[in-house]
């Protein structure tokens, strides 16, 4: 009997902590406001008088905009390729690592938004926007750091298949040529993955705003007033983008690694080198995301309800797979090259941590395993949000070392010993922090313009989840919506 | 010589054979190291100067280079035979399939690998891909200082900034002499013409003619024993034989 009594007492204390206001306070989709009050709080957050700081920070990078990125991107074009750091035998450099540094950052949005959703992931719901945005500006920043590093940019019209009298195709047999077409496909479709689910709350926007900011949402919003033909349309469109983007995405880096891959170089001639450049990215994207969201979370009026630490623990947990599958990846790919005892692999091995730039190689390794694994284990940490955006940032240092250490340090070495020299960056350094800077800034305005929060997106799993009582038990139920 | 023809690949068999017009024979035992086959080749091909920072930061744009290495650790170092390094027009290169632009093509009349320099867009693609990296790239609009300019090779483009270039095995004397013998009615006769760094090698160690004769002096010395070609290994198929310690 005691021993009985001393169950219901346990269990009745265990169900202490799991009251409804419990679930409410931790779960948004448990945590249901009227639809008008979260409507009006997602405006308000965007229409929000914007602060002297936010003024400062627009200035600021609008200047690192003009002079970093533009006008020295000027004296590029004017004085040639000598005025950054390359040269034989490093004919590429650091703008070829910040293309595959961007394009690993915009694969996080794809993920986020696409493969979360068709798993029906629930705690994707707040921030796909912020992701799929990212997505696009982070492919804009490749774009860019690929054209920079063109040698006769204004030729770049020349690598895109169009009729000419000359009857001049691009060279299909060349990576570089999958490689834009795939980075073209994937910004064209990420646009539009972007812009669906963005009609129904532009259509919100629009029924709440005046003056000019009516006429920009009633451009966007394409006349959508809710009705069940509509939604029925939206869906299927979104279903069918939901699903054809992930093998796009999927293809995208797997093609930029064909570009190391393809070659014939000791380092680069790696069949592992798709899978594990995807989960690079992923790697450096989710990192990324995360510092997205936890500045917006930190910045944003409302957006503590909308983005809670539910959040940054399943982003977390992610985060932490995704380091232990880049570990493998990295594991796997440096012991077959290890193991296959080819000289100059060896070389280049050897080089990696043992030459002038080995810092930066164990660097690599501990902000990509050690710190994620250090401190994503611990529910507690993973729920703080600066923390794992500080992971974030330090995901993003090792990866982007990741990308540098297979670029410009893995072609140092070469078969022709003689020409062995090590790379010093010059006009990319700051060419690079102006893509940086034009990613925030077009982020920071797309802040004011686009409702960043899905609102519609989280009102229908809020919808879907109800809090049910069964007896002295509450439990979580969700039904299917669609 | 096993070669890679004699490999029962059917494949790699093919591009052997039908690979190879114009060859080369470089000797490295009596090269001397004297770099007038640099200095012959950047007058005969427009082949621009650097300076003396971009070139000892790896910007030099020589189409050939001697190189040179030692061997052990110091003090018992000794110098191994210098190595004159150029394009060697593989016959399977791995320039050619990477460029976007179709700017690295192979020629089928003269089985060389060109560079249509106004077709170049810059991506360095070629260069990145060359095993033997031959490849220069035009990282500046580098000026001519007086009176450089006078000394153009009026036969030869003058290539400008963002462009990749690199050893043509002097095509235009190619083509010069095919058009003389030509207007003879006659074929072009070995050793009635050579490339820039074979005519001024003091020591003769550089030799250029048709490979696919067998009669030609260099179909003759590749014969010999002791020649290797650079990273054969990749399948580049290259056309220069090189000799060393015979």
């Amino acid at each position: 009997m005691a021993y009985e009594k001393k169950q219901t007492e346990h269990a009745h204390a265990d169900h202490q902590g799991h009251t409804a206001e419990h679930f409410r306070e931790k779960h948004l989709m448990l945590d249901p406001l009227p639809r008008g009050q979260m409507n009006d709080m997602v405006m308000e957050s965007m229409l929000e008088k914007p602060t002297w700081k936010y003024w400062a920070v627009i200035g600021i990078l609008s200047f690192i905009v003009v002079y970093f990125l533009f006008y020295k991107w000027g004296v590029l074009i004017a004085k040639g390729q000598g005025v950054a750091g390359v040269m034989r035998p490093d004919y590429w450099g650091i703008f070829l690592v910040n293309t595959v540094f961007w394009i690993g950052i915009s694969h996080a949005g794809t993920f986020i938004s696409a493969i979360l959703r068709v798993f029906r992931a629930e705690f994707r719901r707040p921030f796909t926007r912020a992701a799929e945005l990212m997505t696009t500006f982070g492919l804009v920043q490749a774009g860019f750091s690929i054209f920079m590093h063109m040698g006769r940019v204004w030729l770049a019209y020349w690598l895109m298949p169009y009729p000419n009298q000359r009857m001049l195709w691009p060279n299909l047999h060349s990576p570089l040529t999958w490689d834009l077409l795939a980075i073209t496909t994937y910004l064209l479709s990420s646009t539009m993955y972007l812009f669906l689910p963005l009609i129904p709350d532009v259509a919100m926007a629009r029924d709440r705003s005046t003056g000019w900011r009516k006429t920009f949402y009633k451009t966007l919003a394409l006349g959508f007033r809710g009705t069940e033909g509509e939604w029925t349309h939206l869906r299927n469109a979104m279903n069918i983008f939901a699903f054809a983007i992930i093998p796009v995405m999927f293809s995208v880096h797997t093609i930029v690694s064909w570009d190391f891959a393809a070659a014939t170089r000791p380092g680069w001639s790696s069949t592992i080198f798709g899978p594990y450049f995807i989960v690079g990215a992923l790697h450096s994207g989710m990192g990324a995301a995360v510092v997205v969201i936890a500045v917006i979370r930190a910045t944003m009026k409302h957006m503590k309800y909308f983005i809670r630490s539910e959040h940054f623990d399943a982003i977390g947990k992610l985060m932490l797979i995704i380091s232990m599958a880049w570990a493998y990846f990295f594991f796997n790919d440096y012991m077959v090259q290890w193991y296959g005892g080819d000289k100059w692999t060896q070389q280049l091995l050897h080089f990696h941590e043992a030459g002038p730039m080995g810092w930066m190689w164990f660097t690599m390794l501990i902000c990509n395993i050690v710190v994620p694994w250090a401190i994503l284990w611990n529910p507690k940490w993973r729920a703080t949000p600066w923390l794992v955006g500080t992971v974030g940032i330090i995901i993003n240092v090792g990866m982007w070392f990741e990308r540098y250490i297979i670029i410009p340090i893995s072609v140092t070495i070469n078969r022709m010993p003689f020409t062995w020299r090590l790379y010093k960056p010059g006009i990319e350094i700051p060419m690079g922090i102006g893509t940086l800077a034009l990613f925030i800034l077009l982020y920071m305005i797309a802040s004011k313009l686009i409702p960043l929060i899905p609102v519609w997106e989280v009102q229908e799993g809020q919808m879907a989840h109800e809090l049910k009582k069964f007896g002295r038990e509450t439990v979580v139920t969700v039904s299917e919506l669609e | 010589m096993a070669t890679l023809a004699d490999l029962k690949i059917s494949e790699v068999k093919l591009a052997a054979e039908q690979t190879g017009k114009w060859g080369m024979v470089i000797d490295q035992d009596i090269c001397t190291g004297c770099q007038a086959c640099v200095a012959a080749c950047a007058m005969e091909n427009n082949v621009t100067f650097v300076g003396e920072v971009d070139s000892g930061y790896g910007r030099s744009m020589h189409w050939i280079r001697i190189e040179r290495f030692w061997e052990g650790e110091y003090p018992e170092v000794k110098m191994t035979p210098n190595q004159p390094m150029l394009c060697q027009q593989c016959g399977h290169a791995t320039c050619e399939p990477v460029c976007p632009a179709f700017a690295t093509v192979h020629s089928q009349a003269e089985q060389l690998n060109l560079q249509v320099y106004n077709r170049c867009v810059g991506t360095r693609y070629c260069a990145n891909n060359c095993p033997y990296q031959v490849r220069s790239f035009n990282w500046r609009d580098y000026q001519r200082p007086e009176p450089l300019p006078n000394q153009f090779n009026p036969d030869v483009t003058v290539r400008r900034v963002g462009v990749m270039e690199k050893c043509t095995f002097c095509i235009q004397r190619i083509h010069k002499a095919q058009d003389k013998a030509k207007s003879e009615g006659r074929e072009v006769v070995d050793g009635e013409f050579t490339t820039a760094c074979a005519q001024a090698c003091p020591a003769n160690a550089i030799v250029f003619g048709r490979v696919d004769d067998p009669e030609s002096l260099v179909s003759q010395l590749g014969k010999q024993s002791h020649g290797v070609k650079h990273l054969e290994e990749l399948g580049t198929l290259p056309n220069v034989t090189y000799f060393k310690g015979g």
